[in-house]
């Protein structure tokens, strides 16, 4: 159908001395480079550069005379354009001293980067491309989040990892304690999540709904019995077992009764007395030293040993009190994994701040809305397609006035939500696409489109069989003497002869 | 979740490492267990479990969400729905109240269902049929059959059991399915909401094979506010999980009422729950008829509890599973009852209170409800509350609803009545009847029973149309004068309902679900007359097809075939000319 076509709103802002000698035009001007995204698809995909280059402003000038990237990207926050998915790059002299030796590009925390000048516009542009992309989307983050609709041999293995786009998510601590005979585990996890969770949720709450919870369970023990080594006297969990340990655990977990979101499951696992302590091995035998492992789209599990008491003779239960910034430093990696926030590999020339105690990047948020935006419009897509072809099988469904409007209202949205993205407006263009998930799902899942009150076709012809078979009786018997008479005739003329 | 990745973490400084949290805070939540055993008249013995889970957090402001013991399940339930009172009982069988005596809990067969819904929810009806359906969900029960068919608000049987300020009836919502069949895939989610699962302490008792195997089966879950202390300035959420099951000893111990608690459950007790605060089994060695004790409880208990419990003294033995002293000499505790010498069995003390229910008519056209109410106290009169719930398919006559006691019409001083609506609504009849003292009361209303579309019977209707149990509520009056106790103090049996005064007792007593049969048509008559017709217009189609398509023409005479020779024969023998 329609272009798919994503725009990127890219300013590159050249200091004094960075302006390279070889510029097609005088500064300012516009340009725009449009790149094919190779993902088998239809319709394609297309991305758009739209740049626009421009000279220093005396405010941006004050701003990068500072001695360090990371106060010019302070100081630069104010000075650009807010609005989401929207790039500013600076382009420093080749001589500066705000990047560290080595470093030719610095992405901040904000939507903005440092570019070191240096080697002409080509090399200029290509660097300028390459950041693009790692600040946005690529290719690869495209396609995982299509990843549903990709054949599976193109993907990578990570492809799947991400969680899907939705609305909310729930996300639930869960410490389970198998012994509690021998450990009496607290945990202080409402305090934890306040200080480390709720600042990246903060963030992440523009793209969905979080809801935090935890409990603790007793009990609950893995399905796996651990190996026992004796050359370090501990217990080992080998990569190949991990798939069977979460289904024993999974029973135990509790659905999330009151809501529709997928949940988001963290695990910590304190081994019982018996098989502690207890460690995970990766595919090469060596223990992970984490000692956690996540499951793609499902969540992650972390193993927290306690150190056993210097005397036997220690009363039991043993009190254990969880150092949760260990804790939720594992957590925090895996949530980031799950929403495919991942750092990718990156040249060496690229430094990267540190989100700080946010947790995440204002880009890495755009590079979050751009990939669900278009998982959204696709699954639109795919949940109307497989309604049409619902109401193509059952001709006489019955297709209230609401379900009708709500189907109008997913395609008003969903096109809207991609002219926004033809436009570079990601932040409107994610909201039309949630829209049209919303209106979608709900006249998808409309209990007045159930298949099953329908009548199949070939039930009606049963009900019909003690018609149809004696009137057949006397058609069948009357074609058959037309084939014998026929085959008479065909004889009697060599008779004759 | 099927895959599983070991995670190669390359952990960016995400987090400022900041000072470690707090030293441990008090315990907010506090598990309490008990099981209560009581030999019963008729030679059965009655297991009452009741697992308490106390909660000090304001559970419905939806700001608390870190769960410890209370179960994560239903505390979002009560969060999201604002939920200020639940009780879900799932019983198999019926409790005999005049063989058996007052029951500690009561339930009807089925499932029962009612709540009390917080002021600030605006849609009730809708956060009742949400409730259920996730309810149903949780406990794998057939809970999302409720809906306005067989939903009621009482006006007066159902207070709240806990904290309540006002009692709004419109917040309350009421419901039974008397048809639901209770069995273990009920009992094991209602297993997992316990924090130490089926795993230890008195829940390994809890064996599906030996708990269905019995007289009376009833597992139940209330969630309700209460006093956190004595000063009640905060409000504490309490999880109460109760089951009852009863044993037909009797007759599986070749006629002797001796048990014990392996022959009950084929388990035996080996230690407390390590979360609860207190685990404790009760027996209720309570001398009869005041003669000298006949029971002989092993081992010894290490001490005794009197109280007084539904207007009667009685004597507990208490074993302690906390106290380390229990398991000093070995290593399992197998409570075991004999009787001294072979008990005469002759009369049974009955009940103050107990009631019976039964239709009664013939044809498929009317009918009669009939229930009696008993009050065998021999001088003091008390009020009882009846609630009953029929459904729309069954039409009351209220005109016909006479009530009557020794001989006299007696005419209640309340009565509710709502007619059902077809389809839409059941009946609801609540009465406030006073019973004279030592007296029987009989309440009969007449009905007709309506003729149901097609679509709406159920599978096998030849069984029968179930009619929920009618519910009794009374303060029946005390033949002991009751102490004010500290509810946190006694017993977790006792504690259910509220106390009014030292003079009366709170009884709900639930009577037999009716079985109405409906008029039923043949179900099979469609197909069958699509049958008939169709093959009657085939032979039609047949023979005019026959008859348009045949070519006629004349054909010599022969000898014929041998049906003419035939035929030719028996004319010859009926002196007929032949063909």
């Amino acid at each position: 159908s329609a272009q798919f076509q994503l725009a990127v709103p890219v300013a590159v802002v050249f200091a004094p001395g960075s302006v390279p000698g070889d510029l097609p035009r005088s500064l300012p001007f516009r340009d725009v480079q449009e790149m094919e995204i190779s993902v088998n698809l239809r319709p394609s995909i297309t991305s758009r550069y739209e740049m626009v280059y421009r000279r220093t402003t005396a405010q941006e000038e004050a701003a990068l005379d500072v001695a360090t990237a990371r106060e010019a990207d302070a100081a630069l926050h104010p000075l650009q354009d807010a609005s989401l998915g929207s790039l500013t790059m600076y382009v420093v002299p080749e001589s500066s001293s705000l990047l560290p030796q080595g470093i030719s590009v610095y992405v901040g925390k904000h939507r903005s980067a440092l570019v070191r000048a240096g080697g002409g516009l080509v090399a200029l542009r290509t660097r300028l491309q390459q950041l693009t992309q790692v600040m946005s989307f690529t290719a690869s983050s495209i396609s995982a989040a299509l990843s549903d609709r990709v054949p599976d041999g193109q993907l990578g293995p990570d492809a799947r990892r991400h969680l899907k786009s939705s609305l909310g998510y729930e996300i639930t601590f869960s410490l389970l304690n198998p012994d509690p005979k021998s450990h009496a585990v607290d945990w202080d996890i409402e305090d934890a999540v306040n200080r480390y969770v709720q600042p990246v949720l903060d963030k992440l709450s523009l793209v969905a709904n979080f809801s935090v919870d935890s409990q603790i369970l007793y009990y609950a023990v893995l399905g796996v019995t651990p190996r026992f080594d004796k050359e370090s006297s501990s217990f080992l969990l080998s990569a190949h077992s991990l798939p069977h340990v979460i289904n024993p655990v999974e029973a135990r977990l509790g659905s999330s009764a009151a809501s529709l979101y997928p949940v988001l499951n963290f695990l910590l696992y304190v081994p019982e007395r018996s098989h502690s302590p207890l460690y995970i091995q990766d595919k090469d035998g060596a223990p992970v030293s984490t000692n956690a492992f996540h499951s793609p789209r499902w969540g992650g599990i972390m193993v927290y040993n306690v150190e056993a008491p210097a005397s036997p003779q220690v009363s039991l239960p043993l009190h254990v009190d969880v150092d949760m910034v260990q804790v939720m430093e594992v957590f925090l990696a895996q949530l980031r994994l799950l929403f495919g926030l991942s750092r990718e590999e990156l040249p060496p020339e690229f430094l990267l701040e540190s989100p700080g105690n946010e947790g995440l990047a204002d880009w890495e948020l755009d590079r979050l809305l751009w990939a669900h935006t278009v998982e959204n419009i696709a699954t639109v897509s795919t949940t109307l397609t497989s309604l049409a072809q619902l109401l193509d099988k059952i001709g006489n469904i019955v297709i209230k006035d609401d379900v009708a409007s709500e189907v109008y209202q997913a395609v008003a949205s969903a096109q809207s939500a991609m002219a926004e993205l033809a436009a570079g407006h990601l932040h409107l263009a994610f909201q039309a696409s949630k829209e049209a998930v919303t209106s979608s799902e709900r006249a998808f899942f409309d209990p007045s489109l159930l298949h099953l009150l329908y009548f199949p076709d070939d039930q009606k012809f049963a009900i019909y069989i003690p018609l149809f078979l004696p009137m057949a009786v006397p058609i069948l018997l009357s074609l058959a003497k037309i084939v014998r008479e026929a085959r008479q005739r065909k004889k009697e003329p060599t008779k004759m002869d | 979740a099927g895959m599983a990745a070991v995670l190669p973490l390359l952990l960016p400084p995400l987090l400022l490492l900041l000072a470690a949290a707090g030293p441990g805070r008090a315990r907010r939540d506090a598990l309490r267990e008990e099981l209560l055993l009581s030999p019963l008249p008729a030679g059965d013995v009655a297991a009452t479990f009741q697992f308490r889970t106390r909660w000090d957090a304001d559970l419905p402001r939806g700001a608390v969400s870190h769960y410890r013991l209370f179960p994560k399940a239903l505390g979002r339930l009560v969060a999201a729905l604002g939920v200020r009172e639940l009780h879900l009982a799932l019983t198999q069988g019926f409790w005999r109240t005049r063989a058996w005596g007052q029951p500690p809990l009561q339930a009807p067969a089925g499932a029962e269902l009612w709540v009390w819904f917080q002021p600030t929810v605006t849609d009730v009806d809708k956060a009742w049929k949400e409730l259920s359906n996730i309810l149903s969900g949780i406990f794998c029960a057939s809970l999302n059959f409720i809906d306005s068919t067989n939903t009621v608000t009482p006006t007066a049987s159902f207070k709240p059991l806990g904290l309540a300020n006002g009692t709004d009836h419109h917040l309350l919502r009421y419901a039974v399915l008397p048809r639901e069949v209770v069995c273990t895939e009920n009992l094991t989610p209602w297993k997992k909401l316990l924090p130490c699962g089926s795993k230890s302490g008195l829940a390994v008792l809890l064996k599906a094979e030996r708990l269905f195997h019995s007289s009376y089966h009833s597992q139940a879950v209330h969630i309700r506010p209460v006093c956190r202390d004595a000063s009640c300035l905060a409000v504490s959420w309490e999880l109460r999980q109760t089951l009852t099951v009863v044993f037909d000893t009797f007759s599986s111990g070749q006629g002797k009422k001796d048990w014990s608690l392996f022959k009950m459950f084929s388990r035996t007790l080996t230690d407390a729950c390590p979360l609860a605060s207190q685990s404790k089994v009760y027996v209720d060695i309570s001398p009869k008829n005041k003669e000298k004790e006949l029971l002989e409880v092993t081992p010894p208990p290490a001490s005794v509890h009197e109280a007084i419990v539904q207007g009667d003294k009685r004597t507990y033995a208490v074993y302690d599973l906390l106290s380390p002293l229990l398991f000093n000499t070995s290593r399992s505790l197998n409570v075991q009852l004999k009787w001294k010498r072979p008990q005469d069995s002759s009369e049974l003390p009955t009940p103050i209170l107990h009631a019976q229910r039964y239709v009664s008519g013939y044809g498929l056209q009317t009918g009669e409800i009939s229930t009696l109410i008993y009050n065998t106290h021999p001088y003091r009169a008390f009020p009882v509350i009846l609630l009953e719930t029929v459904p729309w398919y069954l039409r009351l006559y209220v005109h016909t609803l006479t009530i009557i006691t020794k001989g006299k019409e007696n005419k209640p001083s309340y009565i509710h009545y709502q007619p059902a609506q077809d389809r839409r609504r059941p009946h609801l009849l609540e009465m406030l009847i006073q019973l004279p003292a030592n007296s029987v009361t009989k309440i009969t209303i007449q009905f007709e029973r309506a003729l149901l579309k097609w679509t709406e019977y159920t599978p096998d209707p030849n069984h029968g149309f179930y009619v929920s149990s009618s519910v009794l509520s009374a303060l029946v009056p005390s033949v002991i004068a009751m102490k004010d106790v500290d509810v946190e103090q006694s017993p977790l049996f006792t504690s259910l309902f509220p106390s009014s005064d030292g003079s009366s007792y709170f009884v709900r007593l639930y009577t037999e679900p009716l079985l109405v049969n409906l008029p039923t048509p043949d179900f099979s008559m469609p197909y069958n007359v699509i049958c008939l017709t169709c093959t009657v217009v085939a032979v039609c189609y047949g023979s005019f097809y026959n008859l348009l398509t045949r070519t006629f023409h004349v054909e010599e005479p022969s000898r014929g075939g041998l049906a003419k020779r035939l035929a030719n024969i028996i004319r010859k023998f009926r002196g007929v000319p032949p063909l």
